[in-house]
């Protein structure tokens, strides 16, 4: 299938690219022939003054980070206003997502809400029904949490086959931040609700989408938040400044922004967004609902396809991000071979339940082509499934919840991109 | 337990010196009635006594209680330090209630608790017909979702699609798709139209959903829904929905140890990446058609890739400079960058004009494949005098005319119904053009 002239030996080509790569590899990492400039002469930095204390009440990442957006892909919905963006996860590390660069879902734009007209109602099967002002809400016990969001049309685009070059495009409908509210259970007991086990939660957002989800009462009582902070500050108006709902684990839709209405019922709405929208088509045609929990699922942000191997050959990490609605990774494994061989990774930190864990594959490229992938497993055991166990199952018209192992093809460049593999 | 026996003890002493004092009182006084009266006040000193003893044995009791309990936290809390663990603690239950925020208005309730369950409960009274649903949806829906619900651009398609759910692009509509018709209403009483939601009323609501069972062919023109006949109403494919079966079919299949070698033979890319992505420093990103093809490429087995690709793919090189995966050729890029940037310029046309696979006519005609045909002969499209006239004469779109004509329309082709005052900059001209002759017929 390949021209025999093409096919040389490993050993050889090592061989014949250690003088190509030395090429490109930038001054500073071998021995350098000239001594650099920025370190014998003198720089305007190392002798001129900075910026003052009062040039910057609230900071922006500086200039030459400016390429690390949000973006988004126009044709994939009609309009702006009720569209979707990425994170950049292919330039982050760590595990907490800047509230500034995570990505926004909004089904009728993000709007303006001030605290002062903000209105909390919890009505329906409860023994008061009550009105809370924001005000009212940061006088109950609260609870600080990381929690990963994830939008279950995240790697949507991915069942028809390798889409958009770019982690941030396949991947970058989700982001992971600590979280501080009040626990649903405190609001539900303040107002006396039902809370039999056959009973529903629905939630509803002030905006005009009006995005409502119906929670099952077991969910309800367990660990979803009311929130008004994230990673330390109020939220942002994207999402969902001054309260939102924090559903763990559960699919991004769910985390209503902007809340403005609690009601307990005896049976779901079946609203359009939990019906006709977030309800994935199998093959035969029928269609699964309520499939609320995010299944473990991982990506390499880098090596990836934003982000080339620019230095040759030689030592490098490779590094990514793992998540499991369920609850904690417990563990990664990454393949340069397309799946052949896998090796346990390194967990930058012990994740959160339900929250990123990073990973670093600490490793020596020997400049040869490379099918990177990345499998997470999580504390029930389940392994992240491959892109053809998953259509096996479901087909390609599901649309939400894509966990497949995705690979990156990464030539002799260092360049990588999205591919398939059988 | 210590503590409240501690405060226990001069409790009694106090009362013991009072009955001490009692008696010595009454031994050096005979007076009798004093006597008397001094019993009565040494019965009711006892009878207190008793009582305050009681009530103490009751405290006592409540202490060793609480005093067991601080034992078990104190154990608790040892263990956890112990463990090397800290004093995070969930946020506590209150018992009872905090008594924050106020009761809820029924008006309060009534204006936002709108929403409408599959079983119709939460309707409101009204009624609406086809036939002023038609009115309605053409003026307040039809602009994106289109005049017969069949979707403009990217917005929902409302109709049809029956039976393409098991195909390879299923059409998810109302019709096809929906299980409850409850939904429909909720959704289009709470949230359309885009940009006015919640102005319509009931009777609308009603009719805008009859005229979308109209167009998908559930009910003849003669249909009005009401809250009367709503929950006997049917959906296509209410049948259609299984409740989250992962933890049956998949979850026991994606368990265990997983290979960690020699787990595939051979591993092979069948498939690249349908698009590049450019990301502008100004924000967003463009999406470019991967040309690239999977011939060539190497497959793999344990002993690694096949054969190494010569580094012959000079613009791949290059890329890694720019950071952008797309630059063929120089001149391929010059006409990407235009294509690109007449897209942009043709956002002032849009409002009226079309291109693309899904182009219909709107105020202007569909302009796929203008560069090269006859003026005024898109089917379909009424166009104003001038333009039959030019058609008749059979005069030809090339880049010269159709530059003039977008420069200054009204002095190019004069009596043009086309209100559109002209391109003054020559790149947006190059640009557009470029951009029209990309959109083929």
């Amino acid at each position: 299938m390949h021209e025999k002239s093409k096919v040389r030996s490993r050993r050889s080509f090592l061989k014949g690219s250690a003088a190509v790569l030395t090429g490109s590899v930038v001054a500073g990492s071998s021995q350098a022939s000239d001594p650099d400039p920025l370190i014998t002469e003198l720089q305007d930095w190392a002798s001129s003054t900075g910026v003052g204390v009062d040039e910057t009440p609230y900071g922006m990442p500086i200039s030459f980070e400016s390429h690390v957006v949000r973006r988004n892909v126009e044709w994939l919905t009609a309009d702006p206003i009720s569209s979707i963006n990425f994170t950049p996860i292919h330039a982050l590390d760590g595990t907490i997502t800047p509230q500034g660069c995570a990505f926004e879902r909004h089904h009728s734009g993000a709007i303006e809400l001030r605290k002062e007209d903000y209105r909390l109602m919890i009505n329906g099967l409860v023994d008061r029904e009550l009105v809370f002002t924001y005000d009212d809400l940061e006088r109950f016990p609260r609870e600080n949490h990381v929690y990963f969001c994830e939008c279950a049309a995240n790697t949507g685009m991915e069942w028809a086959g390798a889409q958009l070059n770019g982690a941030q495009f396949t991947h970058g409908m989700i982001h992971n931040m600590e979280y501080t509210g009040i626990p649903l259970r405190a609001l539900l007991n303040e107002a006396g609700a039902d809370i039999s086990s056959d009973k529903w939660v629905y939630v509803e957002g002030a905006d005009a989408s009006s995005n409502g989800r119906s929670i099952p009462m077991e969910k309800a009582l367990d660990d979803v938040l009311v929130a008004f902070k994230a990673n330390g500050e109020a939220l942002r108006m994207e999402h969902g400044y001054p309260v939102r709902l924090v559903v763990p684990g559960w699919e991004g839709n769910m985390w209503v922004k902007w809340l403005r209405r609690i009601e307990v019922s005896d049976a779901p709405v079946e609203s359009r967004e939990e019906t006709s929208k977030y309800t994935d088509v199998l093959e035969d045609g029928s269609a699964r609902k309520w499939t609320w929990v995010m299944d473990a699922k991982s990506v390499i942000t880098s090596p990836s396809p934003q982000m080339p191997i620019k230095h040759g050959a030689g030592p490098m990490v490779i590094s990514g991000l793992a998540w499991s609605g369920h609850g904690q990774i417990t563990r990664v494994d990454v393949s340069k071979d397309g799946g052949i061989t896998w090796e346990t990774a390194r967990l930058g930190k012990q994740g959160d339940k339900k929250a990123l864990t990073r990973f670093y594959l600490d490793t020596n490229w020997d400049g040869a082509p490379m099918l990177l992938q990345a499998r997470a497993m999580d504390d029930t055991g389940y392994v992240q499934p491959t892109k053809e166990q998953l259509r096996n199952q479901r087909g390609e018209n599901s649309v939400y919840h894509n966990n497949c192992i995705q690979t990156w093809y990464v030539n002799t460049q260092g360049i990588a991109e999205n591919v398939e593999v059988s | 337990m210590s503590k409240f026996l501690n405060l226990s003890i001069p409790v009694f002493g106090g009362i013991a010196l009072l009955i001490g004092l009692a008696f010595g009182m009454s031994s050096r006084n005979h007076n009798a009635e004093k006597i008397e009266t001094l019993e009565t006040r040494l019965a009711q000193i006892s009878e207190h006594a008793s009582n305050a003893e009681k009530a103490t044995k009751v405290q006592s009791d409540r202490a060793v209680e609480l005093e067991t309990k601080l034992a078990e936290i104190e154990e608790v809390y040892a263990e956890l330090a112990k463990n090397g663990s800290d004093l995070t603690q969930a946020a506590p239950a209150v018992p009872g209630t905090l008594g924050i925020g106020r009761p809820a208005h029924a008006k309060e309730i009534a204006a936002w608790d709108v929403d409408v369950l599959p079983d119709g409960r939460g309707l409101p009274e009204g009624s609406g017909d086809v036939f002023v649903g038609e009115e309605v949806f053409a003026e307040k829906c039809a602009a994106c979702h289109g005049d017969f619900a069949e979707g403009v651009d990217n917005w929902p398609v409302l109709a049809g699609g029956f039976d393409t759910l098991a195909d390879k692009d299923p059409v998810k509509t109302v019709g096809s798709y929906w299980p409850h018709l409850s939904t429909a209403w909720d959704y289009i009483n709470r949230s359309m139209p885009f940009g006015a939601a919640g102005t319509l009323t009931p009777d609308e609501t009603y009719a805008i959903v009859a005229y979308i069972l109209y167009s998908n062919d559930l009910v003849d023109d003669e249909f009005v829904l009401s809250k009367d006949n709503f929950s006997e109403f049917e959906m296509y494919n209410k049948d259609g929905f299984v409740i989250d079966d992962r933890p049956a079919t998949e979850y026991a299949n994606w368990q265990g140890e997983p290979c960690m070698s020699d787990c595939k033979d051979e591993v092979n890319i069948t498939m690249r990446s349908v698009f590049l992505v450019d990301t502008p420093p100004e924000g967003g990103s463009d999406s470019v058609p991967n040309m690239a093809t999977i011939d060539g490429l190497p497959s793999f087995t344990k002993e690694g890739p096949s054969f190494i690709p010569v580094a012959e793919e000079k613009p791949v090189e290059e890329n890694v400079e720019k950071a952008s995966l797309a630059t063929p050729s120089a001149e391929v890029a010059g006409t990407a960058d235009l294509i690109k940037a007449g897209k942009k310029v043709f956002k002032k046309c849009s409002a009226c004009h079309q291109v693309g696979d899904k182009a219909k006519n709107r105020s202007g005609p569909v302009l796929n494949g203008i560069v090269g045909r006859t003026f005024g002969t898109v089917d379909g499209f009424k166009y104003s005098k001038v333009f039959k006239a030019a058609a008749e004469e059979g005069r030809v779109w090339d880049e010269a005319n159709l530059a003039e004509f977008l420069k200054k329309p009204k002095a190019y082709m004069k009596q043009t119904k086309m209100s559109f005052s002209g391109l003054k900059k020559d790149e947006d001209l190059m640009a557009i053009i470029e951009y029209l002759k990309s959109t083929g017929q």
